[in-house]
């Protein structure tokens, strides 16, 4: 039995900023290839043409915040063979996870002015809270090398080469000098995922952990080497709280910063 | 047949970015119903800026959208120096141009290559495109990349760029690795004269808008990162009072917020502003290219928003070529801003349109509200109206054909749903 049958791609969109499916388009030197490769199936922001289900492959891009998105995943995941969720939102719940702790309903009330006709959920949660996902890609945004890995390995039915180690070796890799130790400047480095290319050391930045945690990121240890950098309390607080604000391991880092207090 | 209702709703929007709806129903010759649904969930900016420290925004707000972050971070940045009583030195104010070309021709070459030109062509997709002409599909992509190359030399990456700060950057890049980006900037330059040319030959649809065309005004640019409100009924205003001349109404029938002059009517920001407002601040070149095209010193058709926004892509190389070649390192990376208790405007144009952000700080420079603009929400009732003249115009068109029609009349928009979401919802009315 055999088939000449290109896999089918799907790009699928939750609550995000199109920041991940983008970089997709902007594989430009492998879009063409890429496209020759794969039948993409059903992608809405690059294309009018939309062919039925199932779906190899489905990127999900974004979280779930909405009664309707909700539902909309499970019937995703039914026409998809593999499922890939892709960046921050995908993965962790993204910013918009800050919601999750405030008062929903005093957050609407601040931004709209008929806060009726809004119909949102009480938190936004990443696509693994609701079904099986074979992958997760970490990122805001997702690197656009180690998408490409993803796709092709998933094409070629083996495991995506995505080290799991952090930040920091990268930019040793890289031959950067450490920001932390040579300037003081506080860097999550040390327990944040690699896969950015240590970018924001390379320009002279600490790492704000836009990939999220390593699998078994100290964090404790690093509190205290960023509070000896100068960093307030609520600084650490709220440098554990952005793009991953939902990833289990730097939600507990920064309610351990909220709880040990600190001057501001 | 004497009472026949038509329904042209279209469930999902396609090539725009984010996710959105329109909706319009046809009863005999009358319109009764049309509007263009945003249902890209709501995601709280304002309410959760609310607190962060006075240095955050830039990056958070980035993430509102990830075609025109830098649009974001240059607004927010604009915004809390304003409230701080900083300015930021003249080179690194050129530095932050050159990162926003690159966010231009970016944006610009997507929806110009990918997102419109299907439209013109009858193709779904510009893969379908590649298919008969793969040059043009592989130029488009090239030109891309060039603008995607600028942002991640001067920003670190391209999607939500690391080195933006406020006060100016973390590091500010060599002379060396500027004049790096050169050779393809002056291809990409020749790449956009040819874009022009090919955007030209399509076939337009006869419309012409009456909206109000508002967009920035610099004394000798075409203004990107700073400059005043102006529009082509002589509106004259600084950024700091743009609330005072427009607002937002929360619309029931689709909960996106439409805006206003105040007093006045519908307005449009975008290419078409800009281009009506500041045809005489484009560079030469630009402006001849624009003449051959067949464009005069105003356009107001929608459908040719296409060729403006080829022109102004051909602008931003242009642009980007003379602030690389006139670059001398900064002394230093960034202005220091130390916080004060105030509130702070900015104002940049984004590749869609103006986008306004203000910020009210406490005296340790703590975010206490955030009111942010997008351009989207700023047409979309020009968009609606729009959308109506062409239905009812076009009735007698089939309902594929029209529904086609109207859509391609969204895209001139470019909408960009997730910029205007970030604080929408819309309750999808089924009827
Ligand atoms: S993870 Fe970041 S870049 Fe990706 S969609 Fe979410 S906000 Fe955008």
């Amino acid at each position: 039995m055999q088939s000449t049958r290109r896999p089918k791609l799907a790009v699928w969109k939750f609550g995000s900023c199109d920041g991940c499916q983008l970089s997709l388009l902007n594989c430009e030197d492998e879009l063409l290839t890429l496209a020759g490769a794969v039948e993409i199936a059903y992608f809405l922001e690059a294309s009018t043409a939309v062919t039925e289900g199932p779906y190899d492959l489905s990127l999900v891009e974004g979280s779930v915040t909405t009664p309707h998105d909700a539902e909309r995943i499970q019937e995703v995941r039914a026409t998809s063979r593999h499922l890939v969720a892709i960046g921050a939102c995908a993965t962790a719940g993204g910013i918009q996870a800050l919601r999750n702790l405030a008062d929903v309903g005093e957050m609407t009330r601040t931004v709209y002015a008929h806060p009726d006709y809004i119909s949102t959920l009480e938190s936004s949660t990443p696509i693994a809270a609701h079904v099986p996902v074979d992958f997760e890609l970490r990122g805001c945004p997702v690197s656009r090398h180690q998408l490409l890995e993803v796709v092709s390995a998933f094409l070629a039915g083996r495991k995506p080469l995505v080290p799991a180690y952090s930040v920091c070796q990268e930019c040793k890799r890289r031959g950067n000098v450490c920001v932390t130790v040579a300037h003081g400047t506080p860097c999550l480095g040390p327990v944040t995922q690699a896969g950015c290319g240590a970018i924001c050391p390379s320009f002279h930045r600490g790492c704000y952990g836009c990939f999220g945690p390593t699998e078994t990121p100290n964090t404790a240890a690093l509190s205290d080497v960023l509070r000896s950098c100068g960093m307030s309390g609520p600084e650490l607080v709220r440098i554990f709280r952005t793009y991953n604000t939902g990833a289990p391991a730097f939600a507990a880092a920064s309610a351990a910063a909220e709880k040990r207090g600190g001057p501001r | 047949m004497t009472h026949q209702t038509r329904d042209l709703s279209l469930e999902a929007l396609s090539r725009v970015e984010g996710e959105g709806a329109m909706h319009v129903v046809i009863d005999g010759k009358t319109v009764t119903d049309l509007r263009l649904q945003i249902y890209e969930p709501p995601r709280f900016f304002e309410a959760f800026l609310r607190g962060r420290a006075y240095t955050e925004p830039p990056d958070i707000t980035a993430r509102i959208c990830g075609i025109c972050p830098v649009a974001y971070q240059m607004s927010a940045c604009q915004a809390i120096e304003s409230a701080c009583g900083v300015v930021v030195d003249e080179p690194l104010r050129a530095l932050r141009r050159l990162l926003y070309c690159g966010e231009w021709i970016e944006s610009h070459v997507l929806h110009i290559y990918l997102l419109h030109a299907p439209d013109f062509l009858g193709a779904g997709s510009a893969l379908e495109l590649a298919r008969e002409h793969r040059d043009v599909v592989e130029r488009a992509l090239r030109l891309k990349k060039v603008g995607n190359h600028i942002m991640d030399v001067v920003g670190g990456r391209s999607v939500h760029p690391v080195n933006v700060r406020v006060g100016g950057f973390y590091r500010v890049p060599t002379l060396s690795e500027l004049r790096g980006l050169l050779d393809e900037l002056r291809w990409a330059r020749d790449a956009a004269l040819e874009t022009v040319r090919w955007v030209s030959t399509f076939t337009f649809p006869d419309l012409e808008v009456a909206h109000e065309m508002v967009a920035l005004r610099h004394p000798s640019e075409y203004a990107v990162v700073d400059g005043r409100v102006a529009s082509d009924r002589g509106l004259d205003i600084p950024v700091d009072a743009f609330l005072d001349h427009f607002e937002e109404e929360h619309v029931a029938h689709s909960t996106a917020l439409h805006a206003h002059r105040k007093g006045g009517g519908r307005y449009l920001v975008g290419p078409l502003a800009r281009y009506t407002v500041n045809h005489d601040r484009l560079p030469a070149l630009a402006r001849e290219a624009a003449a051959d095209a067949g464009l005069g010193p105003e356009c107001r058709n929608p459908f040719r928003s296409i060729v403006v926004r080829a022109v102004e892509t051909l602008a931003a190389c242009d642009d980007a070529i003379g602030l690389i070649e006139g670059y001398e390192e900064p002394e230093r990376p960034a202005v220091p801003v130390e916080p004060r208790a105030g509130v702070g405007h900015g104002i940049t144009e984004a590749p869609r349109g103006l986008l306004y952000h203000r910020y009210e700080l406490d005296e340790d420079g703590a975010v206490l509200s955030a009111v942010i603009v997008p351009p989207t929400a700023q047409n979309q009732d020009a968009i609606e109206s729009d959308l109506r003249r062409v239905v009812v115009e076009n009735l007698g068109l089939r309902d594929s054909a029209l529904q086609h029609l109207c859509e391609e009349a969204i895209r001139n928009y470019d909408p960009c749903i997730s910029c205007s979401a970030h604080f929408l919802d819309v309750t999808v009315e089924r009827r």
